[in-house]
């Protein structure tokens, strides 16, 4: 390997590292504004300049400099210390020293650039140029003259977000960022933006002048609002969850956030059940703990087990499904499920292999794949950061991609096979089997919605038998079955078998009224017209529709109020922590399950989460294997779904309206404003 | 003898009378070291640090633009700030307490305005009667502001060379 002096000491690098990147393995600082890890390279910024041996006597942009064998670079001469000072003094003429108005003061590279490289002062009298404002959406709030252009926005919108929207007009002085025709940014990704920006010319609209950084308390944590688990970082102030900022994770997030997982905490803190309800003379009244589940045992000990039905919402962590699970399992209850669209995956039984509902290959190891096939999923909306990695392997060039379903606009080039379960069938006839056939690494990503109708199983069946097992998709070094699931708490509850048991009734069963007494977890995206007759419990934390028909509502914790393991659609088990307390006397909710089983005589074998969280590893191995994601089996495809007749209509996604698919979105204004100004949706590649 | 004789003699004359008689008249007729206190007050300075108050403009806008550095470097972390754009888009607070009876007085919120908008003013003269009437919310510190703007625009002005 190559080796350069970087202030005298000798660094081996890597061929091809740049400058920058050399100095940085040998631990030297460089300030810089413009370069992003993740982003090409632009080098505008100036702010990188260091001295470099041999070449011209002047200082180079290392950003964009690639390392050479012999070279000895120095990044503390005098020469270095007044480049910088002489670019950041450039920087500074044309910004405004508002920083005390500035949502990115205290967080802000060039402030915290400025007093470690610049000059004390500015010799600059004349006036500064102002630049008019943009609007960019419900996401981004501008303040353009803050703008030093380094153009991360707009390489990050061209690159990663895949929406060419961005750019810059002008130069010189007139140079300005805008977007094209001054249209809002429609990417689900545009919060990243405001991440990037170095300055505060574009900052969070939705959080904008709601805090300082520094008076904020962080909790490193996972996120709920699609399967994905991305890592994230809760900042509260107080009681009240003030943002959601994404944390590095190579395998998952890389260090990028959609825009619900974002925006959507300010719906923590909205319509939130506080106290328990019971309805009394058709109206539903605050009661307490005691009076509330002695409301439900009571009507729970009344009635047979065959009478009961439990479904499990969206958000609900691994803890809170087993307690409810074991309860309710230990009253004879059967008609258990933890799949609220009526998915159907599998055939899900202990004695199943979990690679049938699980993202086999890995969001990471898609950047792998070299032929994608998606099946009825709008993978834009449904994972959008699973839709990034895509996107990034299609820019290497190495994947071709095929969809059947609708056809949405991915930010990729793919080829259009169809859009109904008929589309499956021709894969064979068409080009694409060719593509399929020779791939050595071939991913099926198939989406919940077209598995949520009632021919779900059999639409699953089709796939294995049309897809997965004459192109050998599944094999011993490389599992290319997908599920994307849309929930977090998906997974856990087929991992523990949260399904009806022996005869038992699937939500659809639960849903169509014969039940007396439903017990639902979290559950809103349900069809609820069925249950006016049944006596309803709502265990959850949001006063949704779940909580509208509900007999008694018993209060519990959202996300960020309660230590919980997740997992994700990969099968990786991750422990999201609590950054506050839940709200007024809600509790976890793995806790109420433990309150109610003593009122029914069915104490729940453990008093704290460690000893739920030990029975849960002793009955379900899977979850003691914390954050690894699970290495994919091969499995038999043919057992997968049920054969039958399939209803000719289109393999579409669920998602009507991607802003507001949980209780918590949609309690968030952020999300309503993002909702109305992105519900005209996402024109079609055809158009 | 002699000594016991002066003595009676100092009596007869009652000369220590006419000497207390003489330093009182000699006092009476001096200024007074002590003031007359609710009716007369001693100078301060400029600097002085007395009850909080929260500026405005001459427009009437107040000054206060949340950047929440009067709350960060508070010691006794006596000052409580929301903050959210207001309907015309600028920063403002929605909130603005001070719990003075935390507060140390140590004017650091003062030096790090930088818009002059929360100030130590000249006023030193609000006990209370209970602890409750100490906590000081946004509506009292402006209204402070406003009673106090000459007293205070005065001080700053005096202050302002050797800031």
């Amino acid at each position: 390997m190559p080796i350069a002096k970087v202030n005298g000491v000798e660094v081996e690098f890597e061929p091809g590292m740049t400058v920058l990147q050399v100095a940085e393995l040998a631990g030297e600082e460089i300030p810089r504004f413009c370069y992003h890890e993740r982003l090409s390279i632009a080098g505008n910024c100036r702010m990188c300049l260091v001295e470099v041996k041999p070449g011209p006597p002047k200082p180079q942009a290392s950003c964009a400099l690639p390392a050479a064998d012999g070279q000895e670079i120095f990044t503390n001469t005098p020469m270095v210390k007044k480049a910088r000072e002489g670019v950041m003094e450039f920087l500074l003429i044309n910004h405004p020293l508002d920083c005390p108005i500035c949502d990115q003061g205290g967080e802000c590279d060039l402030q915290d650039q400025a007093m470690g490289y610049g000059r004390d002062g500015s010799r600059y009298q004349e006036n500064k140029r102002a630049v008019e404002e943009k609007h960019l959406g419900p996401t981004i709030k501008t303040y353009m003259t803050r703008c030093i252009q380094c153009t991360r926005c707009v390489r990050f919108s061209t690159e990663v977000a895949g929406v060419t929207e961005m750019g810059m007009i002008s130069r010189g002085e007139g140079a300005e960022i805008t977007s094209y025709l001054e249209q809002a940014v429609s990417s689900e990704l545009s919060g990243n933006l405001n991440d990037l920006c170095p300055v505060g010319a574009l900052t969070h609209k939705p959080w904008s002048f709601n805090y300082r950084p520094w008076e904020l308390t962080k909790t490193e944590t996972i996120d709920v609002m699609d399967a994905l688990g991305a890592h994230i970082r809760i900042d509260n102030r107080g009681a009240a969850v003030l943002r959601a900022l994404p944390r590095l994770k190579e395998d998952l997030n890389e260090e990028w956030l959609s825009d619900k997982s974002r925006y959507a905490v300010d719906g923590l803190g909205r319509q939130r059940l506080d106290k328990p309800y019971v309805r009394k003379g058709g109206s539903l009244t605050p009661a307490s703990w005691d009076e509330a589940l002695n409301a439900v045992a009571g009507k729970l000990q009344a009635i047979t087990a065959e009478k009961i039905g439990v479904i499990a919402g969206d958000l609900q962590d691994a803890e809170s499904l087993k307690a409810a699970k074991d309860l309710f399992t230990s009253l004879g209850v059967k008609n258990l499920d933890c799949r609220q669209h009526g998915e159907q995956f599998g055939p899900v039984s202990a004695n199943t292999p979990r690679e049938s509902w699980l993202f086999n290959t890995g969001v990471a190891a898609l950047e792998e794949a070299d032929v994608i096939l998606l099946v009825g999923t709008n993978l834009r909306l449904e994972a959008p950061l699973i839709n990034a990695r895509i996107r990034k392997a299609w820019l290497k060039g190495q994947v071709q991609i095929g969809v059947i379903g609708e056809a949405y606009d991915l930010t990729y080039d793919y080829e259009h096979l169809g859009s109904d379960a008929k589309a499956l069938k021709d894969i064979k006839k068409g080009a694409f089997r060719d593509l399929l056939k020779n791939a050595k690494k071939p991913a099926v990503l198939v989406g919940t919605g077209p598995l949520s109708g009632e021919d779900g199983a059999a639409v699953l069946s089709l796939i294995a038998s049309e897809v997965l097992a004459p192109y050998n998709v599944v094999r011993e070094d490389w599992n290319g079955f997908n599920i994307v699931h849309q929930a977090a708490g998906r997974v856990a509850g087929l991992d523990m078998g949260f399904v009806p048991g022996e005869g038992g009734l699937d939500t659809r069963g639960i849903l169509n009224g014969k039940l007396d007494v439903v017990v639902l977890i979290g559950a809103d995206e349900i069809d609820t017209s069925g249950l006016k007759d049944s006596f309803v419990v709502y265990v959850g934390s949001h006063g949704d529709a779940g909580a509208s028909v509900a007999d008694v509502i018993l209060p519990g914790a959202a996300y960020t109020e309660k230590s919980g393991m997740y997992v994700n659609l990969e099968g990786r088990v991750q422990i999201a922590e609590r950054a506050v307390f839940p709200k007024g006397e809600a509790k976890e909710d793995w806790s109420i399950f433990r309150a109610l089983s003593s009122k029914l005589g069915q104490t729940l074998p453990y008093d704290s989460l460690s000893d739920l969280r030990r029975a849960l590893i002793t009955d379900h191995p899977t979850f003691g294997r914390v954050d690894a994601k699970p290495v994919a089996k091969a499995f038999d495809v043919t057992t997968l779904g049920v054969k039958g007749e399939i209803k000719d209509g289109l393999l579409a996604s669920n998602i009507k309206d991607f802003y507001l698919t949980n209780p918590i979105a949609r309690a968030s204004v952020a999300m309503a404003e993002i909702s109305a100004v992105r519900s005209t949706p996402l024109s079609l590649a055809a158009e | 003898m002699i000594a016991r004789l002066v003595q009676a003699a100092k009596g007869a004359l009652l000369l220590d009378f006419v000497g207390a008689t003489g330093l009182a008249l000699k006092y009476m007729m001096k200024p007074k070291a002590t003031i007359n206190y609710p009716f007369e007050k001693g100078p301060i300075s400029p600097r002085f640090r007395g009850e909080h108050a929260l500026r405005r403009y001459a427009n009437g806008e107040e000054r206060c633009i949340a950047c929440k550095l009067c709350e960060a470097i508070c010691p006794a972390q006596a000052i409580t700030i929301e903050a959210e754009p207001r309907d015309d888009g600028s920063r403002r607070t929605t909130r603005y307490d001070i719990d003075m009876v935390k507060c140390i007085y140590c004017g650091l919120c003062q030096e790090a305005c930088p818009v002059d908008a929360i100030v130590e003013g000249p006023n030193f003269e609000f006990a209370t009667d209970t602890r409750e009437e100490l906590y000081y919310d946004k509506q009292r510190l402006l209204a402070n502001g406003d009673r106090w703007e000459r007293e205070i625009a005065r001080s700053l002005e005096l202050d302002a060379p050797y800031r």
